[in-house]
């Protein structure tokens, strides 16, 4: 029990805090001085020492580092260099946009994914042709599927919106479906080529064929044999890849000129506004070890034999 | 003495195996992709039809022509000039990705393995937390720290990939240290080092070029989409992910030449290493 409490609360807060002072570092390294930017160059220097005091800038790296640790833990991210607001109220409706995207993504990825897969893995005519397309699938990154999506879908056909989030619900999803589809066709293939391995394995063990032999049913066979075994890879995958989603708006969101945290941190990483980059890094880093620590913990619950083996890395 | 000195130089066994194999259609078609694109890079300068820097005002955003095949961009660039030269720096940044993270993830894992106890512990924490960054926020960081371009980028790329790297080369040393020819060259008196490095690692080469080749393609994407958002190699230069980006405009006027031209270059590189490398190492998983 105490090694399981280290495994999934011990480990993943020390690797949180870890991350959170490679964030921390990384923006403290950042050239230019704050302070020029807010006061300008004419400004005496008695403002200069009052304000480095204000905002705590006169102390050492570690202990900044601290007190922001202590009120990022409280919720309280300071305020935005550029926008003059606490980045919580800067954050706040963005996420709700980029938890859409990611979403919407999601639902599209595991249904178009999964059945692209089971098809692959059932149809010995069609796996060549599910193979060839999740190959060319997965080397399209997000950018390159936005702009095919927005020259044929959006220029030429003139079905959806190009840029903007859209109001009322039904307006939001209408824009953000190229969006989620651009963030979604290199993890619909590979959660495909994952499935499609697992089933087509499952397909041949010697369990699967004397469910046949036993003349069961097509469909039971495929419910109760085969995709309950593969189930534990392609749910292991979709985590992951749904996790890895929230990196991928960094990208997907710039390119559709989304309002979402993806592109307010391309935005603060060119405007060197240091506390956004530092609660939107934080919030990547987290919901990813979150993910994960929940997937370890859900395989373990799935999986008795696991309950034996040690850590992920062996 | 004679037979220590001949066993000495049998270092794999699996040699003779591995000249038998049958030619892979698939893979010499990816590979030969794969050195036709590297042909481009090197040879840009003499093969490009324009400068891929030379401004032609009187042809703006032109469609596909026989002066230009594939039309000008919103400067009145040549587009083919400018995919063709932007080869160097798209595939020089993956490139150094995959050597600095293939090199570190290998001594990684094989020190790991050889050396076990604390050391090995250490690492593999390290190697967990590094899991946690996704490779482009790491990226990102390293441009916050140390200013856009090609380099920090690079640096923060090949630390993230090494634990991938390391996690896959680390499991094939842990099933070769097990086999008999590793204590053979124990009890020959082979030093670690030289059993190690000559020994082992020759026997999991094939799986090292193999990650080294899925490194590859990845980092490329990770590289182009840190240009494409603005924060990598910075205009005029040529590079793939910076020109989706700079024909964003244009397309949605309907010049989709550029964009679409450069995210093509992207597509196909990457599809030729990807398919490279998963055939590599579907043969060295073969193999063992």
């Amino acid at each position: 029990m105490l090694r399981n409490a280290r495994r999934w609360i011990l480990t993943p807060v020390v690797t949180l805090v870890a991350a959170s002072f490679v964030l921390y570092t990384a923006v403290s390294l950042q050239p230019g001085n704050p302070l020029t930017l807010l006061l300008g160059t004419r400004a005496t220097p008695a403002q200069y020492r009052f304000l480095a005091h204000k905002l705590g800038l006169d102390r050492p790296m570690p202990v900044r580092y601290w007190h922001w640790l202590v009120a990022a833990v409280h919720g309280n991210f300071g305020d935005s260099l550029v926008y003059k607001q606490s980045v919580a109220s800067l954050i706040a409706p963005r996420i709700v946009t980029t938890l859409l995207l990611v979403g919407y993504a999601s639902v599209i990825i595991l249904v178009v994914g999964v059945t692209l897969g089971v098809v692959g893995g059932m149809s010995p005519r069609l796996a060549p042709i599910v193979a060839a397309l999740n190959g060319f699938g997965v080397a399209i990154p997000g950018f390159v599927a936005a702009e095919i999506l927005i020259a044929l879908f959006a220029v030429k056909l003139g079905w959806f919106p190009v840029l903007g989030t859209g109001q009322g619900l039904a307006g939001r999803l209408q824009h953000l479906t190229l969006p989620a589809f651009a963030l979604a066709i290199a993890s619909i293939a590979y959660v495909s080529q994952i499935t499609r391995a697992a089933v087509s394995a499952e397909e041949n063990s010697p369990h699967v064929e004397t469910a046949r032999g036993r003349g069961l049913q097509k469909a039971r066979v495929l419910r109760h044999h085969v995709l309950r075994n593969a189930a534990m890879p392609i749910m292991t995958v979709s985590a992951l890849t749904v996790a890895s989603l929230l990196a991928g708006t960094l990208v997907v969101e710039f390119a559709f000129g989304l309002g979402g945290i993806g592109s307010l941190l391309d935005q603060s990483v060119q405007d060197k506004d240091a506390n956004i980059v530092l609660a939107v890094g934080l919030i990547l880093v987290l919901v990813f070890v979150i993910t994960t620590t929940a997937l370890d913990f859900a395989q373990y619950l799935m999986d008795p034999r696991l309950r034996l083996k040690a850590a992920r890395w062996h | 003495m004679a037979l220590t000195a001949r066993l000495a130089r049998v270092p794999t066994p699996f040699h003779a195996e591995e000249r038998r194999a049958k030619a892979d259609v698939v893979a010499v078609v990816a590979g030969s992709v794969c050195l036709a694109l590297l042909a481009v890079a090197i040879l840009a300068p003499v093969i490009v039809p324009y400068q891929p820097d030379a401004i032609d005002v009187s042809a703006i955003n032109t469609g596909p022509s026989a002066a230009h095949l594939l039309g000008t961009d919103s400067l009145g660039r040549d587009v083919l000039s400018r995919v063709l030269y932007g080869a160097r720096l798209s595939l020089l940044g993956p490139a150094l990705v995959t050597l600095l993270s293939t090199a570190l993830g290998t001594t990684v894992a094989i020190a790991g393995t050889w050396i076990g106890g604390a050391f090995d512990r250490i690492t593999a924490r390290i190697m967990d937390m590094l899991f946690a960054f996704p490779g482009l926020l790491f990226a990102i960081l390293a441009v916050v720290a140390f200013g856009t371009g090609l380099v920090a980028p690079v640096i923060a790329l090949s630390i993230a990939y090494t634990p991938y790297i390391a996690r896959v080369i680390r499991a094939a040393a842990v099933r070769q240290r097990q086999l008999p020819y590793i204590e053979a060259c124990q009890l020959l008196g082979f030093s670690s080092w030289r059993t190690a490095t000559y020994h082992l690692l020759r026997n999991v080469r094939l799986l090292i070029v193999a990650q080294a080749t899925l490194a590859f393609g990845y980092s490329l994407l990770d590289l182009a989409g840190l240009s494409f958002i603005g924060l990598g190699v910075q205009p005029p230069a040529a590079e793939w992910g910076l020109m989706v980006s700079e024909g964003d405009s244009a397309l949605l006027n309907g010049f989709w030449y550029e964009s679409l031209a450069a995210g093509a270059a992207i597509v196909i590189t990457v599809v030729a290493f990807n398919v490279l490398g998963e055939r590599l190492t579907a043969r060295s998983q073969g193999r063992q």
